[in-house]
């Protein structure tokens, strides 16, 4: 019944353990660099510099840590609850579905901010539509949401191209996307954030919706633990049998839960469509929601570890781009490699590390209530 | 009987199409029956088929490739089975971790070594399955029906092809009629029962796992050294999330596998036959429909709205001993 | 060759900070039955463990017939001639008896000759001894005496002379107990020898030949069951004299607050395990419910609590009906005044990774004093929470610890506090001191009591007649699903057994 391993303190916990899987999957990383016959050191300088060496990089890596923060908090909020969400990536996918009608729409007409609004609830609702099914279908038919999300992935990437190459595609136009938006369906950047902090933001496409992203973490965070749909969920989650006798319905939640996840991965629609590309492209998610399942991990599903994991997986595809540059040998596939490692480490054998630190800090209270007794004589 | 030809063709790709979802999803079968749950087929076959392409380009031995597929998805799946078994992590977890990092290292060893855009070289002549002719297939070719059906659909097929539906009645036989398998499906039902009766729970969980890798090392070498001439990145293309499927529709059951495969490799030779032509009575059907079809089915399956399909009970669950 | 088949010598083992097994010394002599008696948690079942094999023991000797044996698995143990019947049977369901007989035994890769000789070999054991089951049957279809036969079959299959039975008779019927102990008699007439572990006394003094009783972890005394009484063996495990009378007043019953009619219950599997019940529940009494585990107890609380659909009848709280065939929202049965502790703390009546101050609101999270609009209202749990923990003095005394911290007792009051401190007009509670420590045993019967004095009605379900008698003011008996009898708490032990039996029952009903 009690927990198999020793008590750590909150810090090792939250902190060290986290730190040490890390640590190892960039290790077991960087021997795969070895493996290619580059110098992993080397490739570190570039990652580090590629991501944060300008204002520039700065900026794109917290355009992808925009995304992540998305992707990551809709994995974390079904954990919560005890749901496996793997489908943050389809429902991203048809978020965006949300984002290009509100642009297509009104971006001549209206302001950024008049079609932001919109294009926030359009990518929430279809990415909430596309997880409420297997929710539904987990709450009343007993399917299981870790296999229906993987389905409705696939099953999105097919409507997708239908609707991109049959639907939304502007007439005459070979690309399988949507027109490009007019002023009111791009997002302003962050470059007055930058400057304060003396950056200049370049190109990059560091955009409105990373503050977006830092609400949805302080919103998720005050959802789980201040609300009492949040406490809901966590008693369903610990204990589904606890929730029945509490009079927590749990077909209710499931699908509940399911639509917040959901929500939340379209929202990260926005952020390529409105912030960086004004249009909508085919597999324009490119993988985001499986790297939310990292960031989740990561971040131990707590807003406040999930935004630095988030920023980490930025700096990872920002610098892992900046690699690719200058070490022709190491392409940016290099990141889905740390990215499997991360999940791998800080997912699947988060315990593997835990008994030698609980042995080294049993150890330590040992020799320092034993130092103190000496002392004490 | 244009007609007839162009189903006996669409067939004959059925079963070409097939041969990697039957090989994945009887991996799948030997793991989940004995309660691990293994998302990371799609890795395995990625790895392995990596494997086969670039050692059979090397050594220019289609057979060393196959070995080098096999071993490369046996250590993957000991990977699997440590992190779920001995570590008892996550299975699903590990099973996504696993698909990731096969897709970024296949790519980036494979360009590292070969430089050919995470190709590997076209293989040719031994280093690839030739296949196989029946006796007498050329002979009676022009026969009308049994021609077609005996020189085009059952001869003419990598022996890769012939061992996969082999391994059907093998793989029924080797879980229903052996102690092996009999004590596999009791430690994906029960695991307790298996520890008390004095054998080991962990060895032969990573017994299943091991076959899973054996089976998926096929999948592989299917793909990069039968069906296509050497490896592509991203070759299998969702193939392990479809065999999953597939072992999910056919309810954990050998040979239900067999046919589920063949309906899932059906709908996919007919989308790739269809490609913008109408379909007979129906019409013009969005290829991309018939793509997703077999996922769709699969939901409708899980709502349990065609039966129902009830997974091993102790799958997915890692084996503790009870204090 | 000596006649003593199993000895232990020093056997220690800790769990972390739980030291389960102190220094542990047991000599079993071979052709006994020898009892093993203690309560719950007092470290029967991880002796048992050691020695067949589950666990290692951090020090001391296992002796077998004379020789020093180092049991590290239990195909070590089955090796040694040991064979283990286990609480919760280990069998796999979908599997036939059959299969699950020779599962590990096989002499074969190939299962066809395997199955052929097992077949034979179950013949001869179940004319040798006595145990006849359908080879062919699958396990889920047969009742639970035969589940139980089949996991016997399994250790004699395996040439098991030393046997281990570990609380056999928990899931049994009276009868099937009592056919149970006639055929462990048997297998000790065939020179077998058999430890029987269990917590009732009872048994132990109906067929064992010796027993040692087991506390906290030591072995305390070894004892000819012929030579000790009932009184020593429970004043043994205890450690001091059980109290088995409460203190109480006499009731005063009042209007009935809570009526049961003909209510049936299904399980899962459409068995009904509640089948026709009818009862009620006045204003300061407390009605206990008395029957072998198993019996629908269960069923009944999770159906009158809401947690569980019933197929049929009525149920009336403060006279106006619970749909309990329909929907039953079990906040709005709280909201009515129902209060319900739960049999199983650890998975129902708590969250064991929430902190003490969480668990306080479990069920009551809707209520506003706990909240702002949408929003938990912290302060107040926090404030409610240390009101509780002083009054119930719950230890330690910290609403912010993780509740799997605290002790079974400890635990067994966050539970009641919540329960009792809300007022309600009727409470039900299943298991009341189940893994609880003797001192929260007297708190939480005197916190029952007063709330019968409080006008309270109460509805007290347990496993332990001893405690029922104690509380109750009517006892209900419950055998298979069926309400059998009706007695005053003066009944006898040996009345209320009858009726636990369905001895009596039968003929009641047939009157």
């Amino acid at each position: 019944m009690s927990n198999p391993y020793a008590k750590l303190p909150g810090w090792a916990e939250y902190g060290l353990i986290p730190l040490v899987n890390l640590v190892v999957a960039f290790l077991v990383a960087g021997l795969v660099v070895l493996l290619v016959g580059e110098n992993p050191l080397e490739a570190a300088y570039h990652m580090i510099n590629g991501a944060f060496g300008r204002g520039e990089y700065i900026g794109f890596t917290l355009y992808y840590a925009t995304t992540f923060i998305f992707t990551g908090l809709s994995v974390a909020v079904a954990f919560h609850a005890g749901l496996f969400n793997i489908g943050s990536e389809g429902q991203a996918y048809i978020g965006g579905i949300g984002v290009a009608l509100a642009c297509l729409w009104l971006d001549k007409t209206m302001p950024w901010f008049v079609v932001f609004p919109l294009a926030i609830f359009g990518s929430a609702a279809f990415g909430a539509l596309w997880a409420f099914l297997p929710g539904w279908l987990q709450a009343k038919r007993g399917s299981h949401v870790v296999i229906t999300t993987i389905m409705f992935n696939f099953i999105a990437s097919s409507l997708m191209v239908y609707l991109l190459t049959r639907v939304l595609k502007p007439l005459g136009s070979m690309a399988p996307q949507t027109r490009t938006f007019e002023a009111g369906g791009q997002l302003p950047k962050l470059d007055w954030l930058m400057s304060i902090f003396g950056l200049d933001l370049g190109n990059s496409p560091f955009n409105v919706s990373f503050l977006l992203a830092i609400l949805a973490a302080f919103g998720v965070w005050v959802l789980i633990w201040r609300t009492k749909l949040g406490y809901e969920m966590r008693t369903m989650g610990h204990s589904p049998s606890s929730a029945r006798y509490a009079g927590i319905g749990e077909a209710r939640i499931t699908v509940i839960v399911m639509m917040i996840s959901g929500g939340l991965a379209g929202l990260m629609a926005l952020n390529p469509i409105m912030g960086e590309q004004y249009r909508m492209q085919l597999d324009f998610v490119q993988g985001a929601g499986f790297v939310g399942i990292a960031v989740a991990l990561m971040g131990r599903s707590h807003p406040a570890g999930i935004i630095p994991a988030a920023i980490l997986f930025g700096m990872l595809y920002q610098g892992g781009a900046e690699i690719a540059f200058e070490m022709p040998a190491i392409s940016r596939d290099m990141i889905v490699i740390i990215q499997g490692l991360v999940i791998l480490f800080a997912g699947a054998l988060e315990n593997m590390f835990r008994p030698a630190i609980g042995r080294a800090f049993a150890s330590i209270g040992r020799r320092s209530a034993a130092a103190a007794q000496t002392r004490g004589a | 009987m244009e007609f007839f030809h162009t189903i006996i063709a669409i067939l004959e790709s059925t079963i070409r199409v097939s041969v990697p979802l039957i090989f994945a999803a009887l991996a799948g079968l030997f793991t989940e029956r004995a309660g691990v749950f293994d998302i990371g087929l799609e890795g395995k076959m990625l790895g392995a088929a990596f494997a086969a392409g670039a050692v059979a380009a090397v050594t220019g031995s289609v057979m060393m490739g196959l070995l080098a597929a096999i071993l490369i998805s046996v250590l993957l799946s000991l990977v699997h089975g440590y992190a779920s078994i001995t570590q008892r992590g996550s299975q699903i977890v590990s099973g996504v971790a696993i698909n990731f990092i096969v897709a970024g290292s296949t790519v980036i060893l494979g360009e590292a070594w070969f430089k050919q855009g995470g190709r590997t070289p076209a293989l040719a002549g031994d280093a690839r399955f030739q296949t196989v002719t029946f006796p007498f297939a050329d002979a009676v070719k022009d026969v009308p029906i049994f021609g077609p059906i005996y020189s085009n659909l059952l001869s003419g097929h990598f022996i890769l092809t012939y061992v996969a539906f082999l391994l059907v009645p093998f793989s029924w036989w080797v879980l229903y009629r052996t102690r092996f398998g009999l004590r596999l499906r009791a430690v994906g039902e029960n695991p307790g029962a298996v520890d008390t009766a004095g054998i080991s729970v962990i060895w032969l969980r990573y017994r299943a796992v091991i076959c899973c890798g054996i089976l998926c090392g096929f999948a592989g070498a299917y793909l990069s050294l039968a069906m296509s001439a050497g490896f592509v990145k991203g070759m299998t293309a969702g193939k392990g999330y479809i065999a999953l499927a597939a072992l999910i529709f056919a309810k954990w059951r050998p040979v239900n596998i067999m046919l589920a495969c063949l309906l899932f490799g059906f709908l996919d030779a007919l989308a790739i036959r269809l490609q913008g032509n109408p379909l007979p009575l129906i019409g013009q059907v969005p290829v991309q429909l018939m793509q997703a079809l077999p996922y769709i089915l699969t939901v409708i399956l899980l709502a349990g709205f065609i039966g129902k399909a009830i997974p091993p009970k102790a799958g997915g669950i890692p084996y503790v001993k009870e204090r | 060759m000596s006649d003593i088949a199993i000895e232990l010598r020093g056997i220690d083992k800790s769990f972390g900070l739980v030291h389960a097994n102190k220094n542990i010394n047991l000599t079993v002599r071979k052709g006994t039955i020898h009892g093993i008696i203690g309560e719950n948690g007092a470290g029967k079942s991880t002796l048992m463990s050691i020695l067949y094999g589950f666990y290692q023991a951090d020090s001391g000797d296992i002796v077998v017939d004379g020789n020093k044996v180092t049991i590290k698995d239990p195909n070590a143990a089955i090796a040694s001639g040991i064979g283990m019947v286990h609480q919760h049977f280990m069998l796999v369901e979908n599997f036939t008896v059959l299969e699950n007989v020779m599962l590990g035994a096989e002499d074969s890769q190939i299962l066809n000759t395997s199955i052929s000789k097992a077949r034979v070999e179950l013949k001869r054991l179940e004319k040798e001894y006595a145990l006849e089951v359908n080879p062919d049957a699958l396990i889920e279809e047969l009742p639970v005496g035969l589940q139980q036969r089949v996991e016997i079959l399994k250790a004699l299959y395996r040439k098991a002379d030393i046997l281990i039975l570990d609380e056999p008779t928990g899931v049994l019927t009276p009868p099937e107990a009592d056919h149970l102990f006639r055929i462990l008699g048997q297998l000790k007439d065939q020179g077998k020898t058999i430890i029987f572990i269990t917590h009732k006394l009872r048994e132990i003094m109906a067929i064992t030949d010796e027993v040692s009783v087991m506390r906290r972890g030591e072995m305390v005394a070894t004892r000819h069951t012929k030579e000790t009484s009932v009184e020593e063996l429970a004043e043994l495990m205890v450690g001091r004299r059980v109290l088995l009378r409460v203190e109480k007043g006499t009731a005063n019953p009042g209007e009935v607050k809570f009526a049961v009619e003909n209510l049936t219950v299904r399980d899962g599997r459409g068995v009904t395990m509640v089948d026709n019940v009818s009862f009620n529940l006045r204003a300061g009494e407390i009605v206990g419910i008395a029957g072998v585990a198993g019996n629908g107890q269960s069923e009944l609380l999770e159906a009158i609590s809401g947690i569980r659909k019933a197929v049929g009848g009525t149920v009336l709280l403060n006279g106006k009906p619970i749909d309990v065939t329909g929907h039953v929202d079990p906040r709005e049965l709280r909201d009515r005044g129902l209060a319900h502790v739960p049999e199983d703390r650890h998975h129902v009546g708590l969250v064991l990774k929430f902190e003490e101050a969480e668990n306080g609101i479990l069920g009551y999270h809707h209520d506003k004093r706990y909240l702002n609009g949408v929003f938990l209202n912290t302060k107040a749990i926090q404030a409610d929470a240390e009101e509780k923990i002083k009054k119930y003095d719950i230890r330690p005394p910290n609403p912010r610890l993780k509740t799997a911290n605290f002790s079974g007792g400890n635990q067994q009051k966050i539970v009641l506090a919540r329960e009792m401190e809300r007022g309600p007009d009727v409470l039900i509670i299943g298991q009341p001191t189940r893994g609880v420590d003797v001192g929260a045993i007297e708190f939480i019967h005197k916190r029952i009591i007063e709330m019968r004095d409080q006008g309270k009605a109460v509805l007290l379900v347990s496993v332990e007649l001893d405690e029922i008698r104690a509380l109750s003011d009517r006892i209900i008996v419950m055998f298979a699903g069926r309400v059998v009898g009706e007695r005053d708490p003066d009944a006898t032990e040996g009345e209320l057994g009858l009726l636990m039996a369905g001895v009596e029952g039968r003929k009641e009903a047939a009157e």
